[in-house]
């Protein structure tokens, strides 16, 4: 097959039991192309990913490198082929060195010594920064990239994938990182760069196969393509537009002033002196990427920091909520006084994955009582269910059974049904369809409606630009000052995002985290 | 100061079989598993050594088959924890209850049996040192193997590639495994190498320190050393130095008695769990410090892909 | 070669046929080792099953040997379903034979000891409370220094059992007893009410059959079975949901405690009559496995509780009958959990054939 192909994918086909995670896809890189796969979370990019790195094998299909056909056994047996895959969640161990990492990666041929000096060529070839003898855990979640990447590049792909790399960067880092690709393709090494991010596809690639549920939608030069046409063929149809209305901004009723908390350990994230006011009848956004603290900020408006005296004893500062000092509130209390956390793990921690529906009612009941009314949380299960439109077949289905659009629904419509006075939610539509993202939107514009103070946190700029009011960032534990939408720029966000807010020393008491493996 | 030194000397003596089940077990935790089945490991290992020793004479050999005889048991507790991931606590104590019971069946022949060997002891010229030399250099060889397997421990975990990968699949299964690594296959090995280690343990205690064989004779010591483990912040050289301390707590009973302070016997023989306790809530009680030194996927089962 | 592939949905099958294989393997290899020992399989097999059945008495004495088994076995389900994996229920039953057998001892020898009945219930509530402490010390390490509850609760069986050894050897030994490790018999009255004549079964059976009615209400019917619940299976959960784990650990383990020193207590004032170091018979560590072949169910824990009550019958059989030493009954209650969780992970996995081509191809390629 000699057509110059450097990779081609054809008629591949991947199910997990009943679902079809990929339907007979076709896909070919040129060599020295950077080839984009776009499409939303769920469309089958990361099964695709898997397949084309050997972790997988496709039940249908060929795949050939360079004209052969190949099968893979193993990611080590793609690796030798030419395959460099860097993954969106780090392979890395935090307890070694940078190069102990690489080296381990590698084959019996290296030895550690070879591996640090390869590494410090990189560095200066591709700019790439990265420091052999640093332990993991001490890096920013930015150079963690960096070292998968090095670990890729070191072993002269032919091919090497970047699964959503500037998921984890601010705007800056990530054109640092379209230089290194350009380069990168320039040797004639093919770059598949898997993204839902329409405008760094139209920037960096010359290439696009666009998926959507599991199939081939399209296959285009994104040059020469606006946003409209890679999203239809992306979403399939433009998302209904958000009603909204505008509502006159009172007292806040939630208060956060040079509030810090100190971190737990030296991986883990803290707050640096946060300021926000949160105020009935608006949706405020907090933007960033994960890990600079809102996670922490979530545990501690929702009461969860309070699960434990050791944690307590870090708050330095007074939450206020309607002039009570509420920090030494336990969650229940919080729920009572009306405040009502939506966190971003759906399983787990929202819900109870090997239990009912109806069951997992129970977790926000507030009430006082020793008899577990299983009518009651049946009914109140149903009503969710109903009012809704959740896609569960009864309160007794498990809620590891819904897909996570239908949960993420669920959740919502559990934390609504309370009527809360303050709701903060935390990644509202991560992995959640188009169709229900919109739903998911829509309630929290409706509940903003009815007086109540939302507080979305979202890595999405997108969403945040959609229903929220006024925006802060997020970085190293820092919070910006809140700019109103119509001020805010993307270009203003994302210098932010990267700390410019702040002055070198303010920086220096807090650092942004890490993302640690998820298999 | 004599006395100082016979006293050093014996704690080594009887520190040896928890340096040894101790290493066995940090193996296992650095990659990841829990092995609550120490204590039958050991007494299985006890009574086959005692019967080899028994009706052979030889000391290696006795040695060889007990440490044999716990890897096997250990490669099917391996098996079940790593590639069934059945929980790691109830099959480890299964295996504890079974070793238990199974030892003193088959050893039921061999209660009140004398061993017919000649104890080799002392380490060439070092052991006429003066005062060093009986508190150090005395020892039955398998006290310098033991040693010498620590210093092994060190050099496999830090400086070798292997043990780096082990250490890592430790910290992340997963991340292990996205590198393509057979994580099972190693956790696997680890579980039989480490369980071998308590077999030697075991052998040691009923052909070498004791020597004889009587049923439950391994009296908790499986169970102490798992606890040492955690004491030692997982790190051979403490594991060493727990070990000879705990050791000594069992030597400090015998040798109150010899001066004449009067304790009941079973207070005195409550110190080695009491030190455990001690220990354990002393260790444990910063969280993020444990966090920090505990191999993160210890006790959590694994499902590649 | 053989791989295992997890299964879509569990498999309802195999949730049945586990413990029945489990038990049905574990015959087998019992017989294969008595066999081995030299002894008949057959007759040692039909000591571990029919015999223990065999006419009222022998129905008696298995209820009496289960009695402490379902109480132990409903604390330890109650406590590892909320993930506090409470080891120890053997120095906690120990606790209570101490406590209670201390008071019928010193009761007798002042001679308080009408009315009988009113005697007893305060001494086995004494029981309880003493091994609701005991397992106190465990709560209380692991909730004030994060001590692993496994060790620490282990550690106090040794020490449970070197104290009552010290007792039974020292202040407590009978001066008119020979000089042999026990206390003086307690009072006829101090006894608990037999079940029937010529039976040592007791009422204490009966208690144990309403604990596990309890237990069943008190997990599925009651809020705060269902925070245990949800603290077990997801502990993030809990936390959203603002569940106190201090409250969780400290339920769990109390109870658990109160339940095991109230079956050493029942045990003492029972069948033995006095307090000897062989008060139990491994009863807390069995109950550890009759809780895990019972799938930490309450109602499943009093089947299971007579399963094994049958195998440890069984046990003194054979070394009375056959010659072979008590611990070959620990030696079965090992395998049957071995195979018990093997056969469970089937519930989860799916054996598959897969040719051996992965290396070939790997050739190739």
């Amino acid at each position: 097959m000699a057509n110059g192909l450097r990779l081609s994918l054809k008629a591949i086909s991947k199910s997990y039991g009943s679902l079809r995670a990929n339907d007979k896809i076709d896909l070919d890189v040129k060599p020295g192309s950077i080839h984009a796969v776009l499409g939303e979370n769920g469309a089958g990019k990361s099964t695709l990913m898997k397949l084309i790195f050997g972790l997988l094998k496709p039940d249908e299909g060929s795949i050939f490198l360079d004209g052969k056909e190949v099968r893979w056994q193993s990611p080590e047996h793609a690796r030798t082929a030419g395959i460099a895959m860097v993954f969106q969640h780090f392979a890395l161990f935090e307890s070694l060195s940078v190069a102990e990492n690489v080296w381990l990666g590698m084959d019996k041929s290296w030895s550690l010594a070879a591996v640090a000096e390869a590494l410090h060529q990189l560095t200066r070839h591709y700019g790439l920064s990265v420091d052999p003898d640093a332990f993991v855990h001490r890096l920013s979640v930015g150079e963690r990239q960096r070292v998968e990447i090095a670990r890729g590049l070191l072993a002269r792909p032919r091919v090497m994938i970047l699964d959503e790399p500037t998921s984890v960067l601010s705007p800056q880092a990530a054109q640092a990182l379209f230089t290194m690709i350009r380069t990168l393709a320039s040797e004639g090494c093919s770059v598949i760069y898997i993204s839902h991010k329409l405008h760094e596809i139209r920037e960096l690639c010359d290439d696009c196969t666009v998926l959507r549920h599991g199939k081939v939608t399209g296959r285009v030069d994104p040059r020469q393509c606006n946003d409209e046409q890679l999203s239809a063929l992306m979403i399939g149809s433009a998302p209904p537009p958000l009603v909204r209305a505008t509502r006159a901004v009172s007292n806040p009723i939630v208060t956060l002033n040079a509030l810090s908390v100190r971190a737990f350990d030296e991986a883990s994230e803290c707050l640096n002196a946060v300021s926000l006011e949160l105020a009935p009848g608006e949706v405020l956004g907090i933007a960033g990427v994960s890990g600079n603290g809102q996670g922490l900020l979530l545990d501690l408006l929702s009461g969860e920091l309070n699960s434990d005296e050791a944690s307590m004893r870090r708050i330095d500062g007074h939450i206020f909520f309607e002039d009570r000092a509420i920090e030494h509130l336990g969650v229940r209390m919080r729920r009572r006084l009306g405040i009502m956390a939506v966190p971003a793990e759906r399983l787990g921690r929202a819900t109870v994955p090997e239990l009912s529906l109806a069951d997992n009612m129970f977790l926000s009941e507030s009430k006082h009582m020793w008899r577990l009314d299983h009518e009651s949380l049946y009914q109140s299960a149903q009503n969710v269910v109903d009012a809704f439109a959740v896609k569960a077949s009864s309160p007794k289905a498990l809620a590891s059974d819904l897909s996570g659009g239908n949960l993420q629904k669920f959740i919502m419509g559990r934390a609504l049904a309370l009527q809360p006075k303050v709701l903060l939610v935390s990644q509202p539509t991560w992995g959640v369809d188009v169709g229900a993202s919109a739903q998911i939107r829509q309630q929290l514009l409706a509940l903003r409606d009815t007086g109540a103070a939302v507080l979305v946190i979202s890595e999405e700029l997108d969403e945040l630009f959609e229903i929220a009011d006024r925006i802060h960032v997020m970085y190293a534990g820092h919070l910006s000052a809140p700019v109103k939408r119509a001020d805010a720029t993307v270009e203003l966000i994302g210098q932010w995002m990267g700390g410019s807010w702040l002055s070198s020393e303010d920086v220096s008491k807090g650092k942004p985290v890490t993302v640690p493996f998820e298999g | 100061m004599h006395e100082l030194a016979l006293l050093i000397a014996a704690g080594i003596a009887s520190g040896t079989p928890l340096l040894l089940a101790g290493l066995g077990l940090l193996l296992n935790e650095r990659a990841g598993v829990v092995n609550l089945g120490a204590e039958g490991l050991m007494l299985i290992a006890a009574v086959a050594g005692f019967g080899i020793a028994f009706y052979t004479g030889q000391t290696w050999l006795a040695l060889f088959g007990g440490a044999l005889a716990a890897a096997l048991f250990s490669a099917v507790l391996g098996w079940m924890v790593v590639y069934l991931n059945t929980n790691q606590y109830a099959s480890g104590l299964a295996l504890s209850l079974f070793g238990a019971g199974i030892s003193a069946f088959v050893g039921a022949a061999l209660v009140g049996k004398k061993l017919e060997i000649t104890q080799t002891e002392g380490l060439f010229f070092l052991a006429d040192l003066p005062l060093v030399g009986p508190a150090l250099f005395q020892q039955h060889p398998m006290v310098y193997l033991a040693v010498t397997l620590c210093l092994g421990m060190v050099l496999f975990l830090y400086h070798s590639k292997s043990g780096r990968l082990l250490r890592g699949i430790g910290e992340s299964p997963a991340s292990a495994h996205a590198l393509g690594f057979p994580v099972r296959r190693i956790r696997w090995i680890s579980v039989v190498v480490g369980g071998a280690f308590c077999g030697l343990a075991g052998v040691y205690l009923s052909v070498v320190y004791a020597p004889l064989w009587v049923e439950g004779m391994v009296a908790g010591r499986g169970w102490i050393a798992l606890a040492l483990t955690v004491f030692a912040t997982w790190r051979p050289w403490r594991v060493l130095l727990g070990a000879y301390l705990f050791g000594s707590v069992t030597m400090l009973q015998l040798h109150l008695q010899a001066i004449g302070i009067e304790i009941p016997t079973q207070f005195m023989s409550m110190l080695p769990y009491l030190a455990t306790i001690l220990v354990l809530a002393l260790i444990s009680r910063n969280p993020s410090w444990i966090r920090a030194n505990m191999p993160a996927s210890l006790g959590k089962p694994f499902h590649p892909g | 070669m053989i791989v295992l592939e997890k299964r879509q949905q569990p498999s309802p099958w195999m949730g049945y046929l586990s413990p029945l294989l489990s038990i049905a393997l574990t015959f087998v290899v019992a017989a294969i080792v008595v066999s081995a020992m030299g002894k008949d399989p057959l007759r040692v097999l039909s000591l571990f099953t029919l015999e223990p059945l065999n006419g009222k008495r022998a129905i008696g004495e298995v209820m009496l040997k289960a009695t402490p088994l379902i109480l132990c076995s409903l604390g330890l389900a109650f406590c590892f379903r909320s993930n506090v994996w409470n080891i120890g229920a053997e120095g906690q039953f120990l606790l209570g034979a101490i406590g209670a057998g201390g008071m019928a001892m010193w009761l007798t020898e002042t001679g308080l000891t009408e009315p009988g009945w009113l005697w007893v219930t305060q001494a086995l509530l004494l029981g309880a409370f003493a091994g609701a402490a005991w397992a106190a010390i465990t709560a209380w390490l692991r909730d004030r220094a994060h001590a692993n509850e496994i060790l620490v609760s282990l550690m106090l069986v040794y020490i449970a059992n070197l104290l009552l050894s010290y007792l039974v050897f020292g202040p407590w030994k009978d001066p008119k007893g020979w000089n042999f490790p026990q206390t003086l018999r307690f009072a006829d009255s101090l006894s608990i009410a037999r079940l029937g004549a010529g039976m040592r079964v007791h009422w204490g059976f009966v208690v144990a059959l309403i604990s596990a009615g309890v237990m069943v209400w008190l997990m599925y019917f009651t809020t705060l079975g269902a925070r245990l619940r949800v603290g077990g299976l997801a502990p993030g959960a809990a936390r959203f949901a603002g569940f106190s784990s201090r409250e969780s650990l400290w339920t769990v383990l109390l109870c658990s405690g109160a339940f095991a020193g109230l079956a050493g207590a029942m045990e003492v004032l029972g069948p033995m009559g006095q307090l000897t170091p062989h008060v139990s018979t491994g009863y807390g560590f069995s109950a550890i496995i009759v809780a895990f072949v019972a799938r930490l169910h309450p109602l499943a824990c009093v089947l299971a509780s007579f399963l094994l009550s049958i195998m440890m019958i069984g046990g003194e059989l054979a070394q009375s009958r056959v010659g072979l030493p008590a611990s070959v009954s620990s030696m079965f209650q090992g395998v049957l959990l071995m195979m018990l969780l093997t056969f469970d992970s089937l519930i989860q996995y799916r054996i598959k054939w897969r040719a051996q081509t992965s290396k070939d191809l790997a050739k190739h390629a």
